[in-house]
């Protein structure tokens, strides 16, 4: 077994070929799927559990407060705590509410997050599945999630919740569509929708280095339309505390609520890893034209740290947005989409094909 | 007339329905219940539905003493618990024609205004909360402790005082007030900028508050709308101008007004006069005369018979006690004008037409206590 922090390729292959020595191929393929998923369930869990702790420490910092700090070192086992609550928890179920539709809608919510979490490239080589359409895939995935928002809002028979899932509704529709087109801006410039071909393509540098200004521009819209995907503040309408008690889940509880409220942080983390891939170089190490010292230093430090590094600072920012500013009206975020991002992206886009097509980028 | 509104409901062609917010609710700080009345998102009709914290204030005065009556007026409005006092105080004095010590007219200036400024930081704190600036709160509640600190010291209490007594005070200012105000004065004059920062100049903020809830100044006047919220539309209404008690006379101040009469408008009147008290205190402090913190009063306080009004300026509004004495040692009818309950009045006329994230923004900057409503 040949395994190396730079390249899980040969430790994964090597996995591959000893397991297919040992038993018939159908059966190796069947426990390679469960060993994946596995994995990935387990990683999904300790990231949500993760993510939790860290927004709470980061908004008690930017809120002159401690956090938590009393269970565990740092109050790190808190949100162990909180799961473990949460699981012990009494389900509730509303007298009219649509018993069926009401109990399915964390899981489609869930289940969006997780199969978008299986085409997100960690490092070279550690990657569930390499689609050629990976991009397509991840964005026809995680806007499966509002499906499961719009259908526990609707079936909990409570207008808070109703209010909260159309909005929800109206708002990811319509940020899809900036999102989307951003996306494709570096899709032009690479090539190619499949996400590990686009890292490769940032080897010498990232796409924000190399694509001029257009590319910051797709950058800024594709953070401001993917915070307003995730529902996060300053767009988390369709929870609107202060508004609607707690927007389309006011009625769930125990680890229904759970499963919501993990979603929303792994939403967090896909686009903030969907940036990291497509705008700042996914696992490559920061590399400068000409130095080459630097870049071997750079180099010397393993990929998924790169890229763990990065997509805490997307999540950081975004996190950032959600502890100062005040949330936007359901007509101004409408607004800002349909007047200002999506021209502005669509625009933004010609360039970039213009761009691509003289072929003026690094 | 809300049977009326459920049979609208009920048509299965409107597409209007009703929403109660309240009296559980988190935007509403307290017990307030709106029954709103909603098409889509827009608003079409707001009925609020006082009486869930009635105690029946006014009642139990007819049968407690004047000094007891003011740790009732403690819990009205909450967090202008020094100016309640100060209006029953002023109330049962004049009656008296008592000429309470001119230290103890310092202190309680010096008291209401520093506990207008933690109103206001309260205010600030929630309001930035109902917009979703979640931080806000922390920030707010983040200096109020300091003038919380300075209330411990000297009254024993930090939230319900009953500092004042008919004829003066219940004891000597601490050692230390003075210098811990001076001390707060400079810490907060450095910290008010970030507010500014926070919330202020923030475009969604702006967005959100500029041209809503327009309050026009004719509006004001007729439904009595007064304190920051009548001022933001222009409404001339300070009682401490207008009607000086206490030392309000030897200060230099400004009335603020402003004539937008929008959300944003009461925002800045809210702002600015923080700094105007802060003014204030700072002509004072350093003048409190020696002297004694209480006038020598008889044990048992007998108004006589007849009728008392008197006002002061809460942090929201005009606060009117009007006493019907019949020569008891207790009144024989207490009456409190309420601000809040009249600034609550005009709440449906300003939120008609807008979304009900706006209902929630202007019932912010109207800064209503829901005890002070009900009584």
């Amino acid at each position: 077994m040949n395994f190396s922090f730079y390249d899980f390729t040969g430790f994964t292959q090597s996995i591959d070929q000893a397991l297919k020595a040992s038993m018939s191929p159908f059966w190796a393929v069947t426990i390679e799927l469960v060993l994946v998923g596995v994995s990935i369930l387990a990683f999904y869990a300790l990231l949500g559990l993760f993510l939790v702790y860290w927004e709470r420490k980061v908004c008690a910092m930017m809120q002159n407060r401690l956090g938590p700090n009393r269970v565990g070192p740092r109050g790190f086992l808190q949100t162990i705590a909180d799961l473990i609550k949460l699981l012990l928890k009494e389900l509730i179920f509303i007298k009219n509410a649509d018993k069926l539709l009401f109990n399915i809608a964390p899981f489609i919510v869930i289940i969006a997050s997780f199969m978008a979490i299986a085409a997100i490239p960690f490092a070279k080589g550690l990657h569930a599945m390499d689609f050629d359409i990976g991009i397509f895939y991840i964005l026809a995935v995680s806007s499966l999630g509002v499906v499961g928002i719009l259908i526990g809002g609707w079936s909990s028979n409570n207008k808070y919740s109703l209010i909260g899932a159309m909005r929800s509704g109206a708002q990811i529709v319509s940020y899809e569509l900036s999102v989307g087109l951003t996306l494709l801006s570096v899709v032009v410039l690479a090539g190619t929708m499949q996400l590990s071909e686009i890292v490769e393509s940032q080897r010498d540098a990232w796409w924000i280095m190399k694509g001029h200004i257009p590319v910051w521009i797709a950058f800024v819209i594709f953070l401001i339309a993917s915070t307003a995907e995730t529902n996060r503040g300053p767009f988390d309408l369709a929870e609107a505390e202060s508004e609607l008690t707690a927007g389309f889940h006011t009625e769930y509880s125990g680890i229904k609520f759970a499963f919501f409220f993990l979603a929303e942080y792994m939403n967090m983390f896909i686009v903030a890893s969907m940036a990291t891939t497509v705008f700042l170089g996914g696992w490559m190490p920061l590399h400068f034209w000409g130095l080459t010292g630097f870049n071997e230093i750079m180099d010397f430090i393993p990929p998924f740290i790169w890229f763990f590094a990065k997509v805490f600072f997307v999540i950081f920012v975004m996190m950032w947005f959600k502890w100062t500013f005040p949330r936007l009206r359901i007509d101004q975020l409408l607004q800002l989409e349909w007047k200002y991002l999506l021209p502005l992206s669509l625009v933004n886009l010609l360039i970039i094909a213009f761009i691509a097509m003289m072929g003026w980028h690094f | 007339m809300i049977e009326n509104r459920e049979i609208l409901l009920n048509d299965p062609n409107s597409e209007r329905y009703l929403v109660n917010m309240g009296p559980q609710h988190p935007s509403t700080h307290g017990v307030l219940r709106l029954v709103v009345g909603i098409k889509g998102e827009t608003v079409d009709s707001v009925q609020p539905h006082c009486g869930y914290i009635h105690r029946g204030i006014e009642k139990m005065c007819e049968h407690i003493t004047y000094p007891q009556i003011i740790h009732l007026t403690d819990r009205m409005d909450y967090l202008s618990a020094h100016q309640n006092n100060h209006a029953v105080c002023l109330a049962v004095e004049n009656a008296l024609g008592v000429q309470v010590p001119e230290r103890v007219q310092y202190i309680r200036t010096i008291m209401d205004e520093l506990s207008r400024i933690a109103s206001h930081q309260l205010w600030w704190a929630t309001f930035g909360m109902d917009l979703g600036a979640l931080t806000t709160f922390f920030y707010g509640l983040r200096d109020r402790e300091k003038i919380l600190d300075i209330f411990e010291e000297s009254t024993g209490s930090r939230f319900l005082q009953s500092y004042y007594t008919p004829g003066g005070l219940m004891k000597d200012i601490h050692p230390d007030f003075q210098k811990h105000v001076k001390e707060f004065l400079v810490y907060f004059r450095k910290l008010l900028p970030e507010y500014d920062q926070l919330l202020t100049g923030n475009v969604i903020y702006r967005a959100r508050s500029i041209n809503m809830g327009l309050l026009s100044k004719e509006d004001a006047i007729n439904y009595g709308v007064t304190g920051p919220s009548g001022r933001g539309s222009g409404f001339s209404c300070d009682v401490r101008k207008h009607k000086p008690y206490g030392v309000y006379h030897k200060a230099e101040f400004n009335e603020i007004l402003r004539t937008e009469g929008d959300v944003h408008a009461r925002y800045m009147v809210h702002m600015d006069e923080m700094r105007e008290s802060m003014k204030i205190i700072e002509q004072l402090i350093d003048n409190i005369p020696a002297g004694d913190f209480i006038a020598k009063m008889k044990p048992v306080i007998k108004l006589p018979a007849g009728e008392y009004w008197q006002s002061v300026e809460t942090a929201r509004g005009e606060l009117g006690v009007y006493i019907v004495s019949d020569g008891n040692k207790n009144p024989y009818r207490m009456k409190f004008r309420s601000p809040n309950l009249s600034n609550l009045g005009v709440l449906e006329k300003l939120s008609i037409g807008h979304k009900i994230a706006d209902l929630i923004a202007i019932g912010g900057s109207m800064d209503y206590i829901i005890p002070d409503i009900d009584r």
